[in-house]
């Protein structure tokens, strides 16, 4: 199952699901009915750029600002994955 | 030492329903003196200490408990997500006015069937309408909803009609469990276990759903383990990811570990902390050295983690022991001679289901629910 992440999507968090900071762990955690997904930095990045406002083409632009190396592929990937949970909406085009 | 994600509270295990399959202990007496509001809120000040992430607020019927609202408002400003699991009765329109404004996260309600003669049979109480109506309020609140169904040999032929009734109520997603032989549905476990031919059809149907429902609503189908090669990985491992406090300050690796003959752990007694790190309880089955052959020398060891302990004791009289579940379980034929009943012996009827017992409670909240909790 691979949902198509296209470069004008709008993605955003999908309502039921919230990003926090574990004080516990020292890490960011995407919290949902039934999972918790424990983010690297740049998964809590990407996340945290999904406004639903930024393209992905956006996302991956802003990521290109802060480091050296980005991978639209892997940005598409990460955000697919999500969109298959439904923990993410990649939103209007 | 790994820290737990997930708690699951059992508020109290008095229910207005009297499911066959109840996974609430027999000695439902037992757990009268419930903890208290205050009691609750440091162990959940407790527990996101210790790293729990995810609040699964059940029972019983947690909606029983009057101060629910405050449980979910301390729990959402440590920042845990909260996880209502109700069949929905007591939650009138001012209740879950209440819920929101504390900031509930989601919530799961279970129906029984696709109809109501039916769902109310195996509820054991007329409920289906209000069920459906709860349902409907809920997503007119635009709260995520999950409907759980636990799954045996009566409904097991209708999963099509249950896939419909969550697509038209508009759930998030629907949790379709097989029943897992614990409490009160260990009592009637010849009478709930499907046939072959059953689970075969089931499959079928929920295959063809997923694919129609993609990126709509998320289906979860939990196979009985009875008919599984191998054991379910219980838990995630004894003492790895999430634990159980029952109404009365009980903590557990599992909800159903109360059937072990272990040393006990309890809040009221020691901290959370010292409970998952150093108790007897939550030490016993961590990790792999515990483990006999044919587990020890197992390539799954870490996969599956032996199974299930409580029904290893079940079946064996010995926690210790592989998961009879497991083909390669020296115990096997006691898992292989239950299934070849379910597809060889006289056909049950639901009147064959003995239904779990009503519960009084001592103090003046009303009751409430049957709970099954999906194994990871």
């Amino acid at each position: 199952m691979s949902i198509a992440v296209r470069s004008t999507n709008r993605p955003h968090l999908a309502r039921q699901v919230r990003l926090e900071w574990d004080p516990v762990r020292e890490q960011h955690v995407l919290l949902a009915p039934e999972g918790v997904l424990v983010l690297n930095q740049t998964g809590a990045i990407i996340l945290g750029l999904c406004d639903g406002e930024r393209t992905v083409d956006g996302i991956v632009e802003e990521l290109g600002r802060r480091y050296d190396r980005v991978v639209g592929d892997e940005v598409r990937d990460f955000l697919s994955r999500l969109a298959a949970k439904r923990w993410v909406e990649l939103g209007g085009e | 030492m790994n820290r737990p994600y997930g708690m699951l509270a059992e508020l109290t295990y008095g229910c207005p329903l009297h499911c066959p399959y109840c996974s609430n202990p027999l000695n439902l007496a037992d757990y009268r003196e419930e903890l208290t509001t205050a009691e609750w809120q440091r162990v959940l000040a407790e527990a996101r200490a210790l790293g729990v992430l995810q609040l699964h607020l059940s029972g019983g019927e947690p909606l029983g408990r009057r101060d629910l609202e405050e449980i979910v408002a301390s729990a959402r400003g440590l920042g845990l997500y909260t996880n209502l699991i109700t069949s929905s009765l007591g939650l009138s329109p001012q209740r879950a006015e209440g819920l929101r404004a504390a900031g509930l996260d989601h919530v799961q309600i279970s129906i029984q069937a696709d109809e109501p003669a039916l769902s109310d049979r195996i509820a054991g109480t007329t409920s289906y309408e209000h069920k459906v109506a709860a349902a409907r309020m809920v997503k007119e609140m635009d709260w995520p909803l999950t409907l759980n169904v636990v799954i045996h040999r009566h409904n097991i032929d209708r999963v099509g009609g249950l896939l419909d009734l969550a697509e038209e109520l508009g759930a998030d997603r629907i949790e379709l469990a097989n029943t897992q032989y614990y409490g009160w549905a260990w009592r009637n476990r010849e009478a709930l276990m499907p046939s072959r031919a059953q689970l075969g059809k089931a499959e079928a149907v929920v295959r063809a759903a997923r694919e129609r429902l993609e990126g709509k609503m998320e289906i979860i189908y939990v196979i009985p383990d009875y008919y599984s090669l191998y054991p379910k990985p219980c838990m995630d491992g004894w003492g790895q990811r999430q634990l159980t406090v029952t109404p009365n300050g009980g903590v557990l690796p599992c909800p159903a570990a109360h059937t072990l003959e272990l040393p006990r752990a309890s809040v009221r007694e020691s901290s959370l902390e010292w409970i998952w790190d150093e108790s007897p309880l939550f030490n016993r089955f961590r990790g792999t050295d515990w483990m006999p052959d044919p587990c020890r020398s197992c390539d799954r060891r870490e996969i599956d983690f032996g199974g299930c302990r409580c029904q290893a004791f079940q079946l064996t009289g010995d926690a210790a022991r592989t998961d009879p579940v497991c083909h390669l379980s020296p115990d096997h034929d006691l898992v292989a001679d239950a299934v070849r009943a379910a597809n060889e012996g006289p056909e049950p009827g639901v009147a064959d289901l003995i239904p779990r017992v009503r519960t009084r409670k001592s103090s003046d909240s009303p009751t409430g629910l049957e709970y099954s909790r999906r194994v990871p």
